[in-house]
């Protein structure tokens, strides 16, 4: 079965390290921060100025001065940081966050990404996504894998205003894990019960299937 | 000289038709809300707005955008708010989009006396056209220019009678840069302060980059995603 968003941001949670600093961007990489594996220590970072991010508060506790970058209301944990935005972008340029995980509207065999505009339809803008993307070592995309037309998420090429050129290195989505290498997708790992024949179908761009593609553990 | 302005129309004074105004603030969080409703009574227009949000429809920019005050916005993201992204669709309103690092990094530059920098964001993207492309340690970057302003307006916490700054929490955002920016710096604070109040290792904005401090009448404060969990 495909998995909800939930079980893309547990399975993206395997991927955090002890000691890593981690980018969490809107929507379904937000959920990531849910599912630390225990004993890990892992900071969340928020490109508005905020290291050390908790969960989010209880009713009657928001404070409006305290928000992550999707503009929720959140808590800080013990050890927290305040900071600028120049600062907070001089901590992604200067590659001093180990993870960023964002959602994209395409991704290319190649690695690019697109996820700020529709020409003539919708622009968010690309808030801190170019700065990020353009300068992260590992970089995770959440995303289904189909839009909502029906069409395959992941591409040859992609066909909306790029974010970032050849920079994503992994892609989660409801059906798979998939690795960006050599201008393909890699298959790694399959949602439990999701056929690597619905994969293929799923995907446009060239997709590296290995013998044999292990499930899931969520 | 005396910083500390009698009246939020003294504090504003100056403010022409056509100026470039950068305003702090990161969403509503952390906006100069104050000194905004006034920019809408006084009624100037052709503003060039350099600030990394447009505020929701109805408050913070949005305001200024409702009464068509706005000629240009430079901004990272306008995602939460309709009536830009129907004004920049049609083509009323001129947006120059930026990655929000790079616009923090601009206003740094502007005021810290560095006219042009050198990032890999953007490259490869529409961000990237007609900007001069380096290669540094085998990556490309492209060359941004510093932003300045006619007025910066930012909001802070706290402020003393010279002008230092305190912030307080992620109400900072891109107020520090831009404070630094502005030919002449507006400061609104929750509270002033006399000099001297303030402990001078905890100062996030030194009082030379301000030249005007109000404190302001009423802050609404809204949040726009509010979000908790269950007890």
């Amino acid at each position: 079965m495909a998995l909800d968003k939930i079980g893309i941001a547990k399975r993206i949670a395997q991927e955090l390290r002890d000691g890593w600093y981690v980018n969490l961007g809107i929507g379904i990489p937000t959920l990531v921060a849910n599912y630390v594996p225990e004993g890990l220590n892992v900071e969340f970072q928020s490109e508005n100025g905020v290291l050390g991010m908790g969960p989010f508060p209880f009713e009657g506790e928001e404070d409006a001065d305290l928000i992550n970058a999707g503009k929720q209301t959140i808590t800080v944990k013990p050890g927290a940081a305040f900071f600028d935005s120049a600062t907070s972008f001089a901590m992604i340029r200067g590659k001093h966050v180990q993870l960023t995980v964002l959602g994209a509207m395409e991704v290319s065999e190649n690695g690019d990404i697109a996820n700020w505009k529709i020409p003539g339809k919708m622009v968010k803008g690309m808030g801190g996504a170019m700065d990020l993307v353009a300068s992260a070592e590992n970089i995770i995309v959440a995303m289904m894998h189909s839009n909502k037309a029906g069409e395959s998420k992941l591409l040859k090429t992609c066909t909306l205003p790029l974010t970032g050129v050849a920079c994503v290195k992994k892609v989660v989505t409801e059906l798979a894990v998939l690795e960006i290498q050599h201008g393909a997708f890699h298959l790694l790992e399959r949602a439990p019960g999701v056929s690597v024949e619905e994969i293929m179908a799923k995907t446009e761009g060239t997709l590296v299937i290995p013998p044999s593609v292990p499930e899931m553990t969520l | 000289m005396n910083k500390v302005q009698p009246s939020i129309e003294n504090a504003l004074a100056g403010i022409k038709d056509g100026m470039t105004l950068m305003i702090g603030g990161f969403g509503l969080c952390g906006i100069p809300e104050n000194a905004i409703k006034e920019l809408v009574k006084m009624g100037v227009r052709e503003l060039t707005c350099i600030s990394n949000n447009a505020g929701v429809d109805n408050y913070g920019l949005g305001l200024l955008l409702q009464q068509q005050q706005i000629k240009k916005m430079i901004s990272s993201y306008v995602g939460e708010n309709d009536a830009f992204e129907r004004q920049m669709l049609s083509g009323e309103l001129e947006v120059d989009l930026i990655p929000q690092g790079s616009l923090a990094e601009r206003c740094r530059a502007g005021g810290a006396g560095i006219p042009a920098f050198f990032t890999p964001a953007g490259f490869g993207t529409e961000v990237a056209e007609g900007k001069e492309v380096r290669i540094f340690n085998g990556k490309p970057h492209i060359l941004e220019e510093a932003l300045t302003a006619d007025f910066a307006i930012v909001k802070a916490w706290k402020g003393d009678t010279e002008g230092n700054l305190v912030y307080k929490a992620t109400a900072m955002n891109f107020n520090p840069m831009m404070a630094m920016a502005g030919k002449i710096t507006i400061a609104e604070v929750e509270e002033l302060v006399p000099a001297g109040t303030l402990d001078p290792n905890f100062i996030h904005t030194p009082g030379i980059f301000v030249q005007r401090i109000f404190q302001g009448a009423v802050f609404e404060k809204r949040i726009e995603q509010r979000t908790v969990r269950t007890r």
